[in-house]
């Protein structure tokens, strides 16, 4: 068993060596062909002269070709050294750090929140199924899912903000406050908005789940020894019900940590969403790339654990 | 109904149901699936319910279980379970009553297990659900279960999860579960359809050794009349929701009343010892060769020692003359499916040769063989699957033919030909899969495959699927078929009745290799190898004594199937 469980992590390390190496080469050149360069915004400054951002191309090692970039870029990966910043110098793993604890609040949140609660509204409308609750849900979880996130986001700034003054408009904390109670104050908001479309998501998953096992014969042997709905529910179905759910929580894990795009924008959340929108507004390749290599290696953990759980939950599955 | 039901004191009735009328929902085919039905299980006996698909034996055993679906409900009749009508009782005395007075076993064992829970956790939830016994005596129970049932080292089966067990022991541990709290009725629902012969041999003496021992009545639901024979002490016949038969086993098998049971009785495929009739003496050239085929599954990755190496066919070696028929059977995982999928090529052999009209298949690249393809074609098992639900039946038999260059003109015609051939209706050229029953399916199969005028049919398990008289309608069809066209064929069945009706020659397979060949006399009366005589024997209904001059499968006047 301990032979086949190293056989099989060696077999998917290998593949996703193999993996990370065709992203950050793809990622590497796809970057580097958009126009202008790292060094573009440089050609606006008044200040600079062209010579002087020829000098800064070959203070940063740009004016080589591009494969010698990269295999430099790589080399230092390999060793630790992730590359710099373009705008301020500091290292990519510490402007990575900042921003990590950031999103992991508040995409945590949200997840949590809506990994229970989809599940609950699926389960739910399985069991009830065709009932008003799930004609509700189903209705909610379209809408939910058609309606861009960001609009959702300023429906609830001008709601809750602007109208009602609950909550803030955006950002993680107030500037001199930063108590556990203000930080709460201010993830409401977003991870709420963040979260309706994982719980429409989830919600829709878990339904279908949720009916597939109900149909289950074991469903049927379970009320045919006399037990009870309730325990046939928790016990038979919900169990069954949520091993193809791992697998959606494995692939969710990578954005738990690489944040919300939009959101994180709209609320002004310091987080790596909006590292990585701003990283590239400033040409900041060390940065993006260093998101991009980030991502990818979150991608293949999340797999790889939501693999290593369904094995360990479903007797019948052996890794190898 | 001639015998009718016989007025039994009420003390020696352990289940009586009295014109029970369960109705559908709106707009299916029928209003009732079971219409006004009477019958006594007595106490210490074994009732068995025959039928073919949608008679409405299912639905009366559900009934009696209270686990019918909210949209089909009993609407008016009784059931009495010791004198008390359980009819109209509420959910929650329904289920104290289901495990501990009733218990139920369902056809497929595997899907009826729970795979996340282990088999002692199972056996263990009926008693918890009935608030029997402490955590520790229930445990007790279940080993002691474990053993009665007959599985081998209880303590440690008691720690499985059931997709460790072979389909029989499942069964078995259904069959524990269901003996947990004693209950005085046993309903059997096809427990033994999905099992191998041997297998199902071994729980039908199980289910009779335990009813006799706990005196225990047993409801046995089944479409097979063989089984019927091994078991029941009284016998009713289904059709189509209506109680058409009923009385003693004996009676109703040997000398039945009713013109459908009877229709039944002679459909049911027996075991002929004799050879079937040679379409002509002449000497045939083999038109098939096959010698020591091997194919071996392989999974995992050999790079990091987690390979897995199953040989699926190893070694087999025979041939065919042209205008015969080979019968190769065996029970699951004997290799037999495999060996078809080689020959048609929709798997590569690892080694050996096939040597079709003097060419070897074996090592033709797929552009070599596929002009080739058309002279050997395949029927399928699932006539529901193996359709496409989204082409109408003339796509489905022209699309072939006419990718191997035939003129869609010409395609047509031979399609709506063939369709009249195989029995139905030309006007079934336009419509689709899914408006056709199971039996007319498998012509339509047998149709696409006669499109190409192969000279090789295998036909993988053809007939299993389908209720005993659409099998021999099917098998009459496919003897015609061969005796007009002189095409050769492989039949690969599971069931030795079936395979001794059409085969010149018989091929047994076990693990992966043919343990003995022969025509049907050898295999069925004087076979040679041990586990041929295990086969033979376990055959349901037949007793090897008295092996009968019964005719083939008997001519059916009416084509109940055709449009």
């Amino acid at each position: 068993m301990v032979t086949r469980m190293s056989g099989f992590l060696l077999n998917r390390l290998s593949q996703s060596i193999v993996l990370l190496v065709i992203v950050s080469i793809i990622g590497f050149t796809v970057l580097n062909l958009m126009p202008g360069g790292p060094l573009a915004q440089f050609g606006l400054d008044p200040g600079m002269t062209q010579k002087d951002v020829e000098r800064l191309a070959a203070q940063l090692g740009l004016n080589r070709p591009l494969w010698i970039q990269y295999l430099d870029w790589a080399w230092r990966l390999l060793q630790g050294d992730w590359g710099h910043s373009f705008r301020d110098g500091s290292s990519v793993l510490a402007v990575i750090g900042r921003h990590l604890l950031a999103t992991l609040l508040l995409m945590g949140t949200s997840t949590a929140f809506a990994i229970a609660l989809g599940a609950w509204v699926g389960i739910r409308g399985a069991t009830h199924r065709y009932s008003l609750f799930d004609y509700c849900a189903t209705v909610g979880a379209m809408v939910a899912l058609s309606v861009p996130t960001f609009w959702f986001g300023l429906i609830g700034i001008y709601i809750f903000t602007l109208k009602l003054g609950w909550v803030p408009a955006g950002n993680m904390y107030t500037i001199g406050d930063g108590s556990v109670l203000d930080y709460l104050h201010h993830l409401i908001l977003p991870s709420l908005v963040l979260s309706l479309v994982h719980v429409a998501i989830w919600s829709r998953y878990m339904r279908t789940a949720t009916l597939d096992a109900l149909s289950q014969d074991f469903v049927k042997t379970a009320r045919a020894k006399g037990v009870s709905e309730r325990r046939i529910l928790l016990k038979h179905v919900v169990g069954n019900a949520l091993l193809p759910m791992i697998t959606l929580a494995g692939m969710q894990l990578p954005s738990i940590l690489t944040g919300a795009l939009v959101t994180e924008t709209v609320f002004t959340w310091p987080g790596m969403g909006r590292l990585f929108l701003d990283s590239l507004g400033y040409s900041d390749y060390p940065v993006v790339m260093g998101l991009l290599i980030f991502s990818a290696i979150l991608v293949v953990l999340g797999n790889l654990i939501a693999d290593i759980i369904i094995a360990t939950v479903d007797p019948r599955i052996r890794l190898g | 109904m001639a015998s009718g039901i016989q007025a039994a004191s009420p003390v020696d009735v352990a289940l009586s149901v009295r014109e029970l009328t369960v109705s559908l929902p709106e707009g299916m085919e029928r209003a009732y699936a079971v219409e006004n039905i009477s019958f006594d299980l007595k106490r210490g006996q074994i009732l068995c319910i025959i039928g073919e698909s949608g008679s409405g034996k299912s639905v009366t055993a559900n009934a009696i279980m209270g686990l019918l679906p909210k949209a089909i409900r009993v609407s008016s009749g009784e059931i009495r379970l010791d004198g008390m009508n359980i009819v109209g009782l509420s959910a929650d005395k329904l289920r104290s009553l289901r495990g501990r007075v009733v218990s139920m076993i369902f056809q497929d064992p595997l899907s009826a297990l729970n795979p996340l829970m282990t088999v002692g956790a199972q056996i263990e939830e009926v008693m918890a659900a009935h608030d029997v016994g402490t955590p520790a005596s229930r445990r007790s129970r279940a080993i002691d279960l474990l053993i009665e049932v007959g599985l081998p080292d209880p303590q440690l089966m008691y720690h499985q999860y059931p997709f460790r067990l072979s389909g029989g022991q499942r069964q078995r541990v259904m069959i524990a579960m269901a003996l947990a709290l004693e209950p005085a009725i046993l309903i059997a629902d096809e427990p033994t359809t999905a099992l191998d012969v041997t297998t199902q041999a071994q729980i039908l003496q199980l289910i009779r050794d335990i009813q006799r021992r706990k005196g225990m009545s047993v409801m046995f639901i089944t479409h097979d009349f063989g089984v019927v024979a091994e078991i029941a002490d009284y016998v009713v016949v289904m059709e189509k929701g209506h109680c058409v038969e009923q009385g003693g086993a004996a009676q109703v098998l040997k000398s039945p009343s009713h013109l459908y049971t009877r229709r039944l009785i002679a459909a049911v495929p027996h075991l002929t010892g004799k050879d079937r009739v040679a379409l002509d003496a002449a000497d045939r050239e083999p038109i098939l060769k096959v010698e020591s085929l091997v194919k071996t599954y392989r999974s995992g990755s050999a790079l990091f020692r987690t390979q897995r190496i199953v040989p699926a066919v190893n070694g087999v070696t025979f041939d065919l003359s042209s205008g015969r028929t080979l019968g190769v059977v065996g029970e699951s995982g004997s290799g037999k499916s495999s060996l078809g999928r080689l020959l048609i090529k929709l798997m590569e052999s690892d080694s050996g040769s096939i040597r079709f009209e003097g060419r070897d298949l074996a090592g033709l690249s797929e552009a070599k063989f596929r002009p080739l393809r058309p002279k050997i074609q395949m029927i399928f098992q699932d006539p529901f699957a193996s359709l496409n639900p989204r082409s109408t039946v003339g796509q489905i038999l022209t699309v072939g033919p006419v990718a191997h260059g035939m003129r869609y003109s010409e395609a047509d015609e031979r399609a709506r030909e063939l369709l009249t051939h195989v029995g139905l209706d030309s006007g079934a050229f336009d419509r689709y899969p899914h408006e056709f029953s199971g039996g007319q399916r498998q012509r339509i199969g047998i149709a696409r495959a006669l499109m190409f005028k192969p000279k090789l049919l295998i036909a993988d398990e053809a007939v299993s699927a389908l209720d005993v008289s659409i099998q021999a309608q099917i098998l009459k069809l496919l003897d015609q078929i061969q005796r007009e066209t002189g095409v050769s064929m492989i039949f690969i069945t599971h069931d030795l009745r079936v395979a001794s009706q059409i085969c010149d020659e018989i091929a047994v397979m076990h693990r992966g290799q043919i343990v003995e060949r022969g025509p049907p006399s050898q295999i069925f009366l004087a076979p040679k190898s041990g586990y041929t005589r295990e086969l033979v024997a376990a055959i349901p209904g037949e007793q090897p004594g008295s092996m009968p001059q019964h005719e083939g499968y008997v001519e059916n006047p009416k084509q109940g199937e055709s449009l």
